[in-house]
């Protein structure tokens, strides 16, 4: 049976294009250094560090936990790095607490990382594969044919992902922590941006960003270390499933369904959308919000876009549901952190430790990352109340 | 803590270059293997799967997620992986046993270097700023610590070839080993110096191939019915990354590792070391405090055939199956990873009881 673990420490950096003024040590160890204050503990208190990032190519260098481990003070410790292409940061949070769940260690400090400016993201996503044809698309490029498929067959109105473009921007506004802040942010705005791979305009995608998130986990015996309240880790599931396959469901996966059926049966949720006070799922293109409220169990088929028409995912329209209260990927998007990032900032919503972007009374929370064509899903619910 | 079995295992002949075989056509026939000798039969009927292996090898992002096309994840499967070698993808498996989220655990890794140079892949490792632009290559860096042991008077050249020409040796029964034979110490030493002071069979060969291992409770492992070895013990432990900071001429996280798995408690009778250099097997040994009676690397080791981001699971994989079939008791894995042996893992394996 597995061990009870919470987060009792949460650190971020500053997200933007390019952080110049540290190097990809300094840049982790920010995160971390915060992640130990807001938990009160120092280096000596941590057991082990997880550590996971996106591929290797986005900055060049091979392993690079190899060379992190002084800045990470992993001397003399264990360190292990995840990668699960774009769910890296939800895999890695949940590789930590099964270090603390078995029962083998009683204190992690996990960070994950991306410094995009050190190379080139669309290069490093494009790369040429032997006997495959060369796409040079991109992560849009691939997905937008996707979201076509997804229009035609829900039938939703254009202006979907216009709606929550703005709604996730103007949450960002909330977030100092944000990459974009764009205080004029309008459907006009996002509908004049340029088209980069129809129906995606560039407002409607995510920026590319340099930044680390971390977080302390904790047995339960030592939460009480740590003077912030604790998020409790309620569940914890993972799904893969291949790239291509004839008959494979791309708008609504199939091992994104199963593992959100796995998590909830672990929590024991029947009703996503009313026992989940609110969720940071992994929308990197502005359509895969409507898409993700069906594949998530929080819309039925085809009716995920009305739930975003009506304002249930927005923080400022009062939503039942609000979705990436923080600005989500689409405000700031360090690719190998961002799934921890939404990890993170459920734990944050259930500690009452979210800012401006505080929901009212958060006690469950939901963090989501995707990687791959849409086929690897890393899943994980907080509460505020002990299980 | 609980024990954990090991009950399959599987490795590919570790050749030079494979040519146009793919990596899923490198990893496809060993997971079937296992799966087949485990009894589990289907990866739909394994609780959760791990591997490893590295982006840059292939020179491409995303090297594992074409590995999934080689398990059958259709419906999907609860499947990780890490960017080092599949020991660390078996040491996550052994985390999600231990905390009741798995009873059973597939584990493969694989690695196709032929298509670039891979001393010179590893010198991105380094710290980026400081250090990889000097591109100091892999092998260089171990013939420096080889240097610092000679001179220090750690170790001889005949030491080194001795190691060599014992790997050689055994390397001769098995079947997927790429060098080996009877080579002389006298013979070894004849041969010219490759980057001094190593020679170049003082160097693991690089090889293309793939290895994996099915584990579980021992609950299951009875169920299955078959022969299983158990994991006692298991730890991994990482140095600095500037090799200016580490003392070369000892492995002081191999000596943390071996401490916190238990390899004192009790007689090691065979040890299977990961040391890609001759000289490092007189650290990994004291680090690891064997007797001088134990049998070291009867597969061959990594100098008859290196599966780079596999061969620390092979390490794992060959101690089990030399248990299971009754030649051993009690035994040893050692994997490294990193320059100079900066990350190192040791495992703790026992017949069953």
């Amino acid at each position: 049976m597995a061990e009870l673990a919470a987060v009792v420490g949460i650190g971020q950096t500053k997200y933007q294009t390019k952080r110049g003024d540290v190097s990809i040590a300094g840049l982790v160890r920010e995160a971390a250094v915060n992640a130990l204050k807001d938990s009160a503990l120092t280096w000596d208190d941590i057991d082990a560090v997880i550590i996971g990032k996106a591929p290797d190519m986005f900055e060049g260098v091979v392993m690079p936990e190899l060379y992190l481990t002084d800045a990470l003070g992993c001397n003399g410790k264990p360190m292990l790095r995840v990668h699960t292409a774009g769910s890296v940061g939800g895999s890695t949070a949940i590789v930590a607490a099964s270090y603390v769940q078995s029962g083998i260690f009683k204190r992690i400090l996990t960070v994950t990382f991306e410094k995009q400016s050190e190379s080139n993201a669309m290069w490093a996503l494009s790369n040429p594969m032997p006997f495959s044809p060369h796409l040079n698309a991109g992560a849009g490029g691939y997905f937008a044919p996707i979201i076509r498929e997804y229009m035609r067959r829900s039938k939703a109105p254009l202006d979907v992902g216009i709606k929550v473009a703005v709604k996730d921007r103007l949450h960002a506004l909330k977030n100092p922590l944000a990459h974009l802040h764009i205080e004029d942010i309008s459907e006009q705005k996002v509908a004049e941006s340029m088209m980069l791979w129809d129906p995606l305009r560039l407002l409607e995608a995510c920026p590319s960003s340099d930044g680390a998130c971390a977080m302390v986990i904790a047995h339960e015996d030592l939460v009480g270390d740590s003077p912030k309240p604790p998020a409790w880790i309620r569940g914890t599931a993972m799904r893969s499933e291949p790239t291509m396959y004839a008959g494979r469901e791309e708008v609504n996966p199939q091992a994104g369904q199963d593992c959100a059926a796995d998590l909830y049966k672990q929590v024991g949720i029947t009703n996503p959308r009313k026992e989940i006070d609110c969720a940071e799922i992994y929308v990197p293109f502005s359509w895969y919000e409507p898409m993700w409220l069906e594949n998530l169990g929080f819309a039925e088929p085809g009716e995920g876009w009305k739930l975003t028409m009506d304002g249930v995912t927005a923080l400022h329209d009062g939503g039942d549901t609000p979705w990436n209260c923080s600005g989500g990927v689409l405000s700031s998007n360090p690719i190998g952190a961002s799934g921890m990032i939404r990890f993170a900032e459920a734990a944050r919503q259930v500690r009452g430790d979210a800012g401006d972007h505080q929901v009212d009374g958060a006690k469950m929370a939901m963090g989501h990352a995707y990687g791959g064509g849409a086929q690897f899903f890393a899943m994980w619910m907080v509460s505020s109340d002990k299980p | 803590m609980r024990d954990i079995a090991i009950i399959a295992y599987a490795q590919s002949d570790c050749v030079a270059d494979v040519g146009a075989v793919n990596e899923v056509e490198l990893i496809m026939p060993l997971v079937q293997k296992v799966l087949a000798d485990s009894g589990l039969k289907s990866v739909q009927n394994v609780d959760f799967t791990c591997s490893g292996s590295c982006d840059y090898q292939q020179g491409a992002a995303f090297a594992f997620v074409l590995g999934v096309d080689a398990l059958g994840a259709v419906p999907p499967i609860k499947e990780s992986h890490v960017e080092m070698d599949a020991a660390w993808a078996l040491y996550e498996g052994w985390l999600k046993i231990q905390a009741g989220q798995a009873e059973t655990a597939l584990i493969y890794g694989f690695g196709k270097s032929s298509p670039g140079d891979l001393p010179i892949v590893l010198s991105k490792q380094l710290d980026p700023y400081y250090s990889a632009p000097l591109a100091p290559d892999s092998v260089s860096m171990a013939a420096m610590q080889a240097r610092l042991m000679l001179e220090a008077g750690d170790i001889t050249e005949e030491d080194m070839a001795q190691v060599v020409s014992h790997s050689r040796a055994m390397a001769k029964n098995n079947p997927h080993a790429q060098l080996k034979g009877d080579f002389s110490v006298e013979q070894l030493l004849a041969e010219p110096t490759y980057l001094s002071p190593l020679r170049k069979h003082d160097c693991c060969p690089v090889s293309d191939g793939a290895s994996a291992i099915v584990m579980c409770t021992v609950e299951k492992a009875k169920e299955l019915g078959k022969p299983y070895a158990l994991i006692k013990g298991i730890d991994h432990r990482i140095e600095s990354g500037h090799i200016g900071l580490r003392n070369l001429r000892e492995s002081s996280s191999t000596k943390i590792a071996a401490e916190k798995a238990g390899v004192a408690k009790g007689k090691v009778e065979v040890a299977e070391i990961y040391t890609p250099f001759s000289h490092q097997e007189h650290l990994v040994k004291l680090a690891l405090g064997l007797d001088d009676d134990c049998d070291i690397n009867p597969s061959g080791g990594v100098l008859a055939g290196n599966l780079m981001m596999a061969s620390g699971l092979s390490r794992i994989g060959e101690v089990a199956m030399r248990i299971c079939n009754g030649e051993y008791k009690r035994g040893v894995a050692h994997i490294t990873s990193g320059t100079c042996l900066q990350q190192n893992m040791v495992v703790v394996l026992e017949g069953a009881e």
